[in-house]
């Protein structure tokens, strides 16, 4: 870990002033997964700003009959959400299936949705890597490959994105709030706001470079049997193999997101349209780009989606 | 005191202190946080100054350059350390790598450099400013692509091949043959506690806080690889928060921190990160191991062959996988051979139940297979080919107890076998297919001579010394329960003070033979001290009985603290084990039940039961047994589902070097874990009458896993660990 220097921040607008004044500052709010990266060294700031007493930790009804979840609100709080349990449970559950109850106590909602890839070799300083290191090389392609990216993957980058919220709020059509430190207020949907790595798979996110997530808001709630299909290697403490998070309707106007496959919480929409598993496996699936190490997920999904149809049909 | 003939009864038989389920007698100051481990000692060295460890970023070549400059110029920094600066070092015997690399790199991430700091966030800091230029070399690392490669090597336990009667021959003409290959990755041992030291060096005398499972051999190594006389070498570890192996050896934390500590003239801490430890320190080998069983109609083998292949670096030891096959089951024709393929991904060595934990993953599947094609349960298969002897050396060589076919009977009923539908892939319950599998439990128990000293003062109050340590396991408690009833007073009235250089070579913990052969060190010790007493006290020591504190014989009795005297009275004693091991083949059994879920949909496999039976001579304390037991059932467990460090076989590393990569269970994985001791006194093993239960539980356990998972499902996978992906590949449609 470099040496750094700290404040603390008391209000979003100060927040943002304190991250454009100084190059290399970064927020920290739980911290789970910046502080590990910076002991690694592979995040490197110079300054801290600690945003943890903004006050956006409140979870508000909207006008338009949704929530504003603050950025700050803590996942275990998140998850536990009467409203959120009653009305948006595809998200208490990708929630509770993420990480351990010690994260969950610490990791924010913005924070959870600006976690870094797990792919291992980013995590390893000695080997080339285009999202730690632009311009470095890919050492993952070649690799031990098993756990990573087979849809919109690029030859410089096949990371995923590991967050389950991020899944459930995908299907949820969220829609993420900002602020910029002229005061600017931005809202950007969850659709647009990870990017594909393409050749810049540093550049993780559509946010500006002194932008900072100030709530994330729900839309009025779908109603639907709401399901977060996490598979993984182990009961609890895994990253998911894939995930499924959706939303099953009687009209069959049906949601989809997946998690584990790509950069980003993935959805295709057109997909959803198609009345079979298969079909819409099919159409999630189309151009993916697979290993021998991998492939197993395209069947995974497809005998996920399946299982899911005819839990909603029972 | 010699032990070369079959014990007697004797005081230990009384029962009235050993053998009871006695919580931990350092229970409280460890659920307290006043239990010393070694990283944070500061009462033994307050001004030290903290290491980091860099590794090497390759895995074999040559350090052209080292460039440390600009670390040394780091603020707080007070010394790097490298081959260039070291001064002179040697490989110690143990020693399959260096712990030190330069020029030569023998494994990534071996240590280049250390860098010492007045605080840790310094010295991990200026880590990052050492920078090395390498001259690569092309390694090997694939273990499948050199298999044929690979040499005829011994182990240091034993030899790499045995063969009895004429295998081919008879595997031949079998009625019924099994041949099935199957590979197990290689594995982490994963102990809570990271490798750490405090070294601090007083002229040329060196003390090393430590945490390591074997006390002289850490002297030794360290005398060794440091050039300096084993008399000068102090090494205290009486906590370790676990081990498994990984800390039967001084590693690079202990020979680093010695050096930094040279360097700067003060003492040094050094702790491994999680992250350095599986590339840096050893690791279980990985294997591909071919079983073949030949046997007859009626069930009997008489055939039956194991052979292995595994890596390690040049001049490494190969993974004894097969070493069970030679005596757990029946079968006139055999054979057993090991291989060693060169392979340069760091140290192979032991993982508890070394060879044996990954032999059964083969040859207990093997069995489940036979059985199958056999059309016999695979309980009464196993029991059908039990032996009461060697079966390589013949009935002139009988095991001194042997309870297997009591395990797996009295275990399948615990369980509740018989409602196992035999046909796979047949009980469902909602989206989950139900499945159950056996497995036999068996673990070499070797003993090792161990040396005590036991005092008692005037007040009564006896206090045991050995080097002997304690790693999680319970020793503190097993050895003051020794004490309490050879001397006859409560457990309260003893100390024991274990893990110290200066104190009797014992045993120490590894090869499940610490517990055994520790106890009866002190044991030999007590024994001494009863006979000075008595005699001091002018009775006849066969006549003189101890207890509540007292001495008695001949209706007169005397208090130990005024038998003893003012001074007190202190002696010291070791157990010497003749060759007991040789005349008698020397094992604990056991047979694992376990009940199993596979995910209909996406091939997760969870384990919903697990049941063992065991029996390992005298159980010296059921608490700690079993908390042993169950402990490596788990990491049975995670052998079957879930451990592998993956090769990234272009960079020659392993790739998941850290916990969040390398999966271990966690509690949501472990379901009921039941565990039944069989009575039994092996009277050959030891005065104790014990034998090792340490590693006993991991054996088989595993292979249980497998062979439920095949009942489950009908898929029979023999590549560990059984992964979903590879078990979704043999699931049917669902639609």
């Amino acid at each position: 870990m470099k040496a750094f220097t700290y404040e603390r921040a008391n209000t979003p607008a100060a927040a943002v002033k304190a991250l454009a004044a100084r190059p290399d500052t970064k927020f920290i709010a739980g911290g789970t997964n910046l502080l590990d990266l910076m002991k690694l060294q592979i995040e490197t700031p110079e300054h801290l700003v600690d945003i943890n007493r903004l006050g956006l930790d409140k979870i508000e009804p909207t006008p338009e009959g949704g929530l504003r979840i603050g950025a700050l609100v803590r996942n275990t709080d998140l998850a536990a959400d009467s409203r959120i349990r009653r009305d948006y449970a595809v998200l208490s559950r990708a929630l509770l299936s993420g990480a351990s109850a010690q994260l969950r106590n610490k990791a924010t909602t913005a924070g959870n949705l600006l976690q870094r890839t797990r792919c291992p070799y980013f995590y390893d300083t000695t080997k080339p890597c285009n999202k730690r290191d632009p311009g470095s090389g890919c050492a993952a392609i070649g690799g031990f490959t098993r756990n990573l990216a087979i849809m919109g993957t690029s030859e410089a980058c096949i990371a995923t994105h590991p967050s389950d919220m991020a899944v459930a709020m995908r299907v949820l059509d969220a829609v993420i709030e900002t602020v910029a430190p002229d005061g600017t207020t931005r809202a950007i949907p969850i659709a647009e706001f990870h990017r594909l790595p393409g050749n810049t798979p540093h550049i993780e996110t559509t946010l500006g470079p002194n932008e900072m997530i100030t709530a994330v808001t729900l839309p009025p709630p779908l109603g639907g049997l709401h399901i977060y299909r996490k598979v993984r290697d182990r009961s609890s403490y895994a990253f998911a193999v894939v995930s499924v998070a959706a939303v099953m309707q009687k009209n069959g106007r049906n949601r989809f997101a997946f998690g584990g496959l790509a950069h980003k919480p993935w959805r295709v929409e057109e997909a959803e349209k198609k009345e079979t598993a298969a079909a819409v496996a099919e159409a999630v699936l189309a151009g993916a780009h697979t290993t021998p190490q991998n492939a197993f997920k395209t069947l995974l999904i497809t005998r996920v989606l399946t299982s899911i149809f005819a839990q909603a049909a029972a | 005191m010699k032990f070369d003939t079959p014990a007697l009864d004797n005081p230990i038989d009384r029962t009235r202190v050993i053998g009871r389920p006695t919580d931990r007698i350092d229970g409280p100051a460890k659920v307290t946080g006043t239990a010393p481990y070694a990283y944070e000692r500061n009462d033994v060295a307050p001004n030290a100054a903290y290491g980091w460890i860099v590794g090497t970023g390759i895995s074999t070549g040559r350090i052209v350059r080292i460039h440390t400059k600009e670390a040394e110029a780091a603020r707080g920094v007070l010394a790097v350390v490298t081959y260039e600066n070291a001064g002179k070092l040697a490989k110690a015997k143990a020693h399959t790598a260096r712990m030190l690399a330069g020029p030569d790199v023998q494994h990534y991430d071996q240590a280049v450099a250390l860098v010492v700091a007045e605080t840790f966030e310094q010295a991990r800091a200026a880590a990052k400013l050492v920078r090395v230029e390498y001259a690569p070399n092309k390694g090997r690392f694939d273990l499948a692509a050199e298999k044929e490669n690979a040499i005829k090597k011994d182990s240091q336990v034993g030899p790499a091949d045995t063969a009895t009667g004429d295998f081919p021959a008879a595997f031949a003409r079998a009625a019924v043959t099994v041949d099935a290959t199957y590979s197990t990755p290689d594995q982490s041992q994963s102990m809570m506690e990271p490798h750490a030291t405090i070294a601090a060096w007083n002229g040329d005398e060196l003390s090393l806080w430590t945490s390591n499972q074997m006390i002289a051999w850490a002297v030794r190594d360290t005398a060794e690889t440091l050039l300096i006389a084993p008399e000068k070498i102090h090494v205290s570890s009486p906590y370790i928060g676990g081990g498994f192996g990984a800390k039967l050896w001084v590693r690079a934390d202990a020979i680093m921190a010695a050096l930094g500590a040279r360097a700067a003239k003060r003492p040094v801490k050094v702790a491994l990160s999680r992250p350095q430890i599986p590339n840096n320190t050893t690791h279980r080998p990985a294997t591909i191991q071919r079983v073949r069983i030949g046997a007859g109609k009626d069930g009997r083998i008489d055939a039956i062959a194991h052979e292995s292949w595994s890596g390690d670096l040049p001049d490494g030891d190969i993974e004894t996988a097969a070493f069970q096959t030679r005596l757990l089951y029946g079968g006139a024709n055999r054979m057993t051979a090991h291989r060693l393929a060169t392979l340069h991904l760091g140290e192979g060595n032991a993982m508890r139940a070394p060879g044996e934990a990954v032999g059964h993953l083969a040859l207990e599947v093997a069995m489940d297979e036979l059985a199958e094609k056999l059309g016999i349960d695979p309980v009464q298969l196993r029991i059908l080919n039990d032996i009461q002897h060697d079966p390589e050396k013949g009935p002139e060589r009988p095991f001194s107890s042997r309870k297997l076919v009591e395990c797996l009977t009295v275990g399948a009923e615990r369980f509740g076998w018989a409602k196992r539908n035999p046909k796979p892939g047949q009980v469902r319950d909602g989206d989950w297919l139900v499945g159950m599998g056996v497995a036999s439990a068996f673990r070499n128990s070797p003993t090792q001579d161990s040396a005590a000293r036991v005092g008692v003062d005037a007040k009564g109050l006896i206090t045991v010394e050995t080097d002997m340590t304690d790693i999680g396991t319970g020793s503190y408690t097993i050895i003051a329960q020794t004490a309490a009833e050879l001397m006859g007073v409560p457990i309260e009235r003893i100390t024991v003070k274990l893990g110290d250089s200066k104190a009797p070579v014992s045993s120490g913990s590894g090869g499940q033979w610490g517990a055994n052969s520790s106890t009866s060190g002190v044991y030999a010790a007590c024994m001494k001290l009863r006979g000075e007493l008595a005699k001091k006290a002018g009775f006849n020591v066969n006549e003189a009985v101890f207890e509540d504190g007292q001495i008695r014989a001949g209706g007169r009795n005397i208090s130990l603290g005024e038998a003893a005297g003012p001074d007190g009275l202190t002696v010291e004693d070791k157990i010497e084990f003749g060759d007991m091991q040789k005349k008698f083949a020397q094992a604990s059994f056991g047979a694992h039940f376990v009940e199993v879920g596979v995910n209909a949909v996406t091939g997760e496999t969870r384990v919903r039961r697990m049941s063992g039976v065991f029996a390992a001579g005298r159980i010296l304390n059921p608490k700690a047994a079993r908390s042993q037991v169950i402990g490596a059932m788990t990491m049975g467990v995670g052998a079957a589902l879930m451990e592998e460090l993956v090769v990234d076989k272009r960079f020659g590393y392993f790739v998941n070097h850290d916990l969040a990569e390398y999966h271990i269970p966690v509690h949501a994985d472990i379901p009921n874990q039941e565990v039944h001791f069989l009575e039994e006194l092996d009277d050959k093993s030891s005065p104790m009458k014990a034998k090792g239960v340490g590693e006993l539980g991991i054996c088989g356990a595993g292979a249980a896993v497998a062979n439920a998972i095949y009942n489950a499902t009908g898929v029979r996978l023999r590549d560990y660990p059984l992964t979903l992906d590879k078990v979704l590949e043999g699931l049917p449609s669902i639609v």
